[in-house]
């Protein structure tokens, strides 16, 4: 962490450098406007534009772009802990994962008003009723508040024992993605009462809204870029904050922030638990706009495909993990239906080139050729 | 030496300390006043750095007690309080923040670890960016308040560390090693810098390896030598001691 200076990071000022830095600059405070646009754009690509022109979009197109925005603000959440506090986690699916079980009970209580059938999995349990916990989750602004509260204490419990442990590094990343398998294996289990391994589906309505209508569909993919750009400036700010600064100081050496009187789990455990309930409002957009939740939400593999998306685009950088999570799954669309057999080993080749020649991921090493130094990171 | 006998700042007695089995220090009883500044000296494995650790609460002691103005058991607490009560530290690596710039890791420092919502609002008082802008000029970085600390050259970064100190005005500064790999003109610069830091609400304690250095600052050298006190005195009657000629200095 602490090095001798390396003549190569040591200060200079080229045109080149500080051009790249403006550009930095402003695609950082651009990223805003492009995604209101794109939000924007969402209705009037499928409303106005004529489905002749290549402008145009189709429901399957804003619903993938929907999906994608939700993946890009988890991978924000992401981001915040890993880029800034330095807490690597491999299980920020468990997040996604409650806040889209919890909208899918939301979506039940609504499909089971509507239609007074019990849903199948209930059925086979020999449930008779609805259950009364789950009434509870008959309002969507009570279930978005419990969502919150659900994985802030989720979090907070899980982080408190954590930190205040001091574990860290690869132990603490172990463990979370033990958490995400374990959690996966029970949802598989039918008992346990959300599923089993078919999950939840057959929602009808949405705040009133049928969940099938174009508009909500379109509602929901607006909503989801709106979400991830009011996200995103919530994130940097806190990160440019004093408050991020002591964040980052923890991660590059954590002994030495208590050695200045911080209580650096505090700060940590705040962190973590603002990433979570991000993480679990991205869950809860996303599972209306499939249509489905099951166990595969909280599986290993989402879990670490998150870190991937993060580490491609640059972690640290907020902008990275937006624009990390946008491309991979975007190619991950597109080629998993042109060339099914090769993805896996796309995104293994290029994730080990990143991790190889880009240590700090496409924009963390397009930021460190126009800053003054890559600062000390390892 | 020391004849106006100012109050004790930190008092240790019968200080152990046991890393599984080996002992790194026995029964150890020192006093730090207010208004000195103390070097301790002695060969690698006397227990210096673990005598800085247990002030600052990173190691527990065996046994004995370790107090702060004879009121405050720095035993039982850990290195957050410890650090918030006014003890400052300067690692043996200069162990500054290389990602933030200069005048952000003065205005951590300064903070202590108080007020997050002001951390998120980025607010600092008037009097404290006052004091930051003295201290970069009392560590002579006022030009490079707007550098990345990781561009700093060594010298610069310990004195960056020991700036970080001085911001929060603590009234114990413990300082491991502060010369080590530095230029002599940047050891003489340190000098005069520790030198500043004297004041009669304050002790300052000094871990070095470089006699000369430590006979212009030093007020009182304590020689530790296997995790016991061997000598205490000032530099002249410490060099002229024969059981720390024989340990220490003769080799």
């Amino acid at each position: 962490m602490n090095t001798f200076p390396d003549p190569r990071t040591s200060r200079r000022f080229t045109v080149s450098s500080s051009a790249t830095r403006w550009l930095g600059q402003t695609v950082e405070i651009g990223m805003v406007p492009v995604l209101v646009l794109v939000a924007l754009y969402l209705p009037f690509a499928y409303f106005v534009i004529p489905e002749s022109n290549a402008l145009h979009l189709s429901l399957f197109g804003i619903n993938l772009i929907g999906q994608i925005m939700c993946f890009a603000l988890l991978a924000l959440a992401l981001d915040l802990v890993w880029g800034y506090a330095g807490i690597l986690s491999l299980g920020h699916g468990i997040f996604f994962g409650i806040g889209g079980y919890l909208m899918a009970i939301y979506l039940l209580n609504g499909a089971y008003a509507e239609t007074h059938v019990l849903p199948d999995f209930l059925q086979y349990m020999g449930a008779s009723d609805f259950p009364a916990a789950w009434k509870i989750f008959s309002r969507l602004d009570v279930t978005i508040l419990l969502t919150m509260v659900v994985t802030t204490l989720v979090a907070g419990v899980f982080g408190f024992v954590t930190f205040r442990s001091r574990i860290n590094g690869v132990y603490l990343s172990i463990i979370t993605q033990a958490l995400t398998y374990a959690l996966m294996l029970l949802l598989f289990i039918n008992d346990v009462g959300f599923g089993g391994n078919n999950g939840m589906t057959g929602f009808t309505s949405l705040a009133g809204y049928k969940l099938a209508g174009v508009t909500t569909q379109i509602g929901l993919a607006v909503c989801s870029c709106l979400l991830l750009v009011a996200a995103y400036v919530g994130a940097r700010y806190l990160a440019r904050s004093s408050f991020g600064r002591a964040l980052i100081a923890v991660r590059d050496d954590e002994a030495r922030m208590r050695f200045l009187g911080y209580r650096t789990h505090t700060l940590k455990l705040f962190a973590w638990c603002l990433s979570a309930v991000l993480a679990a409002l991205a869950g809860m957009l996303y599972v209306p706009q499939v249509g489905i939740v099951n166990p595969t939400i909280v599986s290993p593999e989402l879990s670490v495909e998150i870190a991937v998306w993060v580490a491609i685009g640059g972690r640290g950088t907020l902008i990275g993990a937006i624009v990390g999570a946008i491309v991979v799954n975007g190619l991950k669309f597109w080629l998993t239906a042109q060339l099914p057999a090769v993805w896996p080993f796309i995104l293994a080749g290029v994730t080990l080139v990143i991790v190889v020649y880009f240590s700090n991921g496409v924009w963390g090493s397009f930021k460190a050729a126009g800053s003054e130094s890559k600062g000390g990171r390892q | 030496m020391n004849q106006p006998v100012s109050p004790t700042a930190i008092y240790i007695s019968g200080l152990s300390v046991r890393f599984s089995g080996f002992a790194a220090i026995t029964n150890l009883s020192m006093e730090f006043r207010y208004g000195e500044i103390r070097a301790i000296i002695g060969p690698n494995g006397a227990g210096k750095t673990t005598l800085m650790d247990v002030i600052t609460g990173k190691t527990r002691p065996a046994a004995g007690e370790v107090f702060l103005n004879k009121v405050t058991n720095l035993a039982a607490l850990d290195e957050t309080s410890i650090a918030r009560l006014g003890i400052g530290r300067k690692f043996q690596k200069p162990s500054v923040f290389e990602a933030l710039r200069v005048r952000e890791n003065l205005e951590l420092a300064i903070r202590n670890g108080r007020g997050y919502a002001d951390m998120v609002r980025s607010r600092l008082g008037a009097q404290q960016h006052r004091r930051i802008d003295e201290v970069l000029e009392t560590i002579g970085l006022e030009n490079e308040g707007h550098r990345i600390a990781g561009t700093l050259s060594h010298g610069q970064k310990q004195w960056l560390e020991i700036g970080m100190l001085l911001v929060a005005d603590p009234q114990v500064i413990l300082l491991d090693e502060p010369v080590a790999g530095m230029t002599d003109h940047e050891t003489a610069r340190t000098a005069e810098l520790i030198a500043r830091l004297k004041s009669p609400e304050r002790a300052v304690v000094v871990i070095e390896h470089d006699m000369d250095f430590v006979g212009e600052i030093a007020d009182l050298v304590s020689v530790l030598h296997e995790g016991r006190l061997l000598g205490e005195g000032s530099m002249d009657s410490v060099r002229n001691d024969p059981r720390v000629i024989q340990v220490y200095l003769g080799r």
